[in-house]
């Protein structure tokens, strides 16, 4: 029985790596600029394809690094052209603008790679399983946990450790001040959202090996993400990694615990969340 | 096809014998008389074409969501069967369902009240089966089933509206869950999305497997929709200790699911066993070699080596870059070709072709294939086929032949 923990304990953490990933750029750019960007579910689907059509030209690892670069670019584009300007308006254009990009986003990628779902092979490397506490985990998922967590890590040290991290957390924290001591907020920001998209096209490009790629992953991503975001506080990078182990543990365990509950459980957690600390778990601690 | 005559119906051909019988004998000119044939001609053609009033179908398939592939098979077999037989007369409307149970309603409200369609071709969801059941049994408008499996429909939720070409839940699972008994595996674990559709193959497999004297040893639904990583559910099967593994998935699920099987490196402990969707044609070229060994029950194979359906395979591969068709669009011409046999038996508008749809069969594609008056569901052969590889290319090897096989009424009372 100890086999089966251990797996389950692995898919949670894998789990948790994919979500951190679609998270941390929401969350910041909620927590940061106030903006409820919903087209983020899109980048990740952007991610995903890009990253499939890359790799059937140069492989798997020229697209781990030239697919988040692609979305990246495009979260840039989009900011400067279209999200900026809505940004400003309040929440509402926000929401419509932002998820009117995803329909626009599905019917290009359904025009582009066609209906049928895609897939993506694990590189030779990582397409085997390793023999872990006497069973066979797959390779690939392990790579995916690292990768996840070497980015909370190195995401987490940037914002607590370093000037930029610094220069961001006042700018959130008091934009005019922050300005006026001649930190650039909106240059700042065009960055952060930046990452974020690069983060959801690099979860994009890294989820495909594990699940097939269909127009429909820009909204079944997104929902677990938001929920992510709520759970963990907006625009904490702590909150982001919180809220996907909490996310991931719930959803992982309770599929194979409490079969009849588990597509409800994970509610049932975010309304406790809303009730009791409505700011998420860990906003107290900005931007961190 | 049957009868390239078009019947009575057609103004045309009336106006084409009185053309014939009043042009004047070769030699013997007469401009009275051809005025007047080509009067009569012209004046005929104008009163019978009511009479030629095109039929309408409604298409009620997704073109988007998670089915929406399998709305375009269905569709390019549904006008396959059009083209074939070199129709003009029937207009095609196109409605998208999504896989939403409350989007199909409003679609088929719209194809039966809006467009007046005189019968309606489609649905690939269960639960938007069930969903429009009742609009269209009150309509008296028929439809023709070219995917959705809910047993239900031709079981105690029948109509003399409904008929179905494509397959049962029932249908598919219970030949293989009494094959699998007989093949000496004694205990299975079961996967299934958590709707109407998985539920009821699960059901029909499981009760034939226990009768068999097969052990189900543990039950799963995976939210449907929701579910992309089945890593949490099948690290569950391999700790319950069963023999197999027996599932249902279909679309963007089932290509994750047989890839996610082989990355935990289940083959050597649990052989997976499925409702044949699960390594269909459509899914097998992204699955690759990760399908090898899966083995179904599904009632067509691409692979099935008869002359109507290399006929078949060769036409659609000959417009389809090569590519193999689908059991979808085999359903979508089957639908087609039901309906022009109601057409070409003289049926006319919506109770007619109801009455003629039921009486027609044939040898197609799928083989052998006739209407079950008592629920209106297909009779046909089920294959039990294995996965293999064929020189780098996988394709489906048939292990077994169901023959005809035919659903109990399971409570149908056709009013």
């Amino acid at each position: 029985m100890t086999a089966f923990w251990v797996l389950q304990t692995l898919n949670a953490l894998q789990y948790a790596a994919l979500l951190f990933l679609i998270s941390a750029g929401l969350s910041v750019s909620f927590g940061l600029m106030g903006f409820v960007n919903l087209a983020h579910g899109a980048l990740y689907m952007l991610g995903a394809y890009i990253g499939i059509s890359v790799s059937h030209m140069f492989g798997f690892w020229p697209a781990l690094v030239l697919s988040p670069l692609a979305t990246a670019c495009i979260g840039a584009m989009l900011h400067l052209t279209l999200l900026r300007r809505v940004a400003k308006q309040g929440p509402m254009p926000q929401v419509l603008v932002s998820f009117g990009l995803v329909f626009i986003a599905v019917e290009l990628v359904r025009i582009l790679w066609g209906d049928i779902p895609l897939t993506l092979d694990p590189p030779a490397l990582l397409s085997s399983g390793v023999a872990l506490a006497g069973i066979s985990y797959p390779a690939y998922r392990l790579f995916v946990i690292a990768m996840g967590a070497a980015l909370a890590t190195g995401l987490y040290l940037g914002i607590t450790r370093t000037m930029l991290g610094a220069a961001l957390r006042a700018a959130t924290e008091n934009p005019a001040a922050a300005r006026s001591i001649g930190i650039r907020t909106e240059r700042l920001f065009l960055g952060v959202f930046t990452l974020g998209a690069g983060l959801a096209g690099l979860g994009g490009v890294m989820a495909v090996p594990v699940v097939s790629a269909s127009s429909s992953m820009a909204v079944t991503a997104l929902i677990p993400a938001l929920i992510v975001t709520v759970i963990g506080g907006m625009g904490s990078v702590t909150g982001a990694i919180a809220g996907a182990l909490i996310v991931a543990v719930i959803e992982v365990f309770g599929a194979a615990l409490w079969p009849d509950a588990s597509a409800v459980l994970v509610y049932l957690v975010l309304a406790a969340v809303l009730i009791l600390r409505p700011q998420g778990l860990l906003a107290g601690t900005r931007a961190a | 096809m049957a009868s390239e005559a078009a019947g009575p119906r057609s103004g045309l051909t009336v106006a084409a014998l009185v053309l014939e019988r009043s042009s004047p004998p070769p030699g013997h000119s007469d401009h009275g008389a051809a005025m007047k044939a080509l009067l009569a001609a012209a004046f005929t053609t104008c009163l019978s074409l009511p009479a030629t009033a095109e039929t309408t179908v409604g298409l009620l398939l997704p073109a988007s969501g998670n089915y929406a592939a399998l709305g375009q098979d269905i569709e390019d077999g549904f006008r396959m069967a059009l083209a074939e037989a070199g129709r003009d007369d029937i207009t095609v409307l196109r409605e998208d369902t999504e896989a939403k149970p409350q989007t199909g309603l409003i679609r088929a409200r719209k194809l039966i009240m809006q467009d007046k369609a005189d019968v309606l071709v489609g649905v690939v969801s269960s639960a938007v089966l069930s969903a429009v059941r009742d609009v269209v049994h009150n309509a008296k408008t028929p439809l023709i089933v070219a995917n959705a499996g809910n047993s239900d429909a031709t079981g105690k939720d029948c109509s003399p509206y409904i008929t179905r070409v494509s397959f049962s839940n029932d249908q598919l699972n219970r030949p293989m869950g009494e094959w699998l008994a007989a093949q000496g595996v004694s205990s299975v674990y079961t996967l299934a999305p958590d709707y109407a559709a998985g539920q009821q193959m699960i059901g029909a497999f499981s009760a034939a497997f226990e009768e068999g004297g097969g052990e189900i040893a543990g039950v799963e639904f995976t939210p449907f929709g929701k579910t992309e990583d089945f890593g949490p559910y099948l690290a569950k099967a391999q700790a319950s200790g069963a023999e197999a593994l027996y599932v249902f998935y279909g679309g963007a699920d089932a290509i994750s699911f047989v890839k996610q099987y082989d990355s935990f490196g289940l083959r050597e402990q649990m052989p997976l066993y499925s409702v044949g969707f699960l390594t269909a044609p459509l899914y097998l070229r992204s699955q690759g070699e990760a399908a090898m060994g899966v083995i179904g029950a599904l009632h067509y194979l691409p692979s099935l080596d008869t002359p109507e359906n290399n006929a078949f395979t060769e036409t659609y591969a000959n417009a389809h870059d090569g590519n193999l068709p689908s059991e979808y669009v085999v359903a979508g011409y089957d639908a087609g070709r039901l309906l022009l046999g109601a057409l070409d038996s003289g049926a006319e508008g919506r109770a007619e072709i109801a009455a003629a749809l039921p009486k027609i069969a044939y040898t197609g594609p799928r083989g052998p294939l006739e209407i079950d008056p008592a629920t209106n569901n297909v009779v046909q052969n089920v294959y039990i086929f294995e996965t293999v590889s064929d020189g780098g290319r996988m394709t489906h090897r048939v292990l077994d032949t169901v023959r005809a096989v035919r659903d109990a009424p399971n409570g149908c009372e056709m009013g």
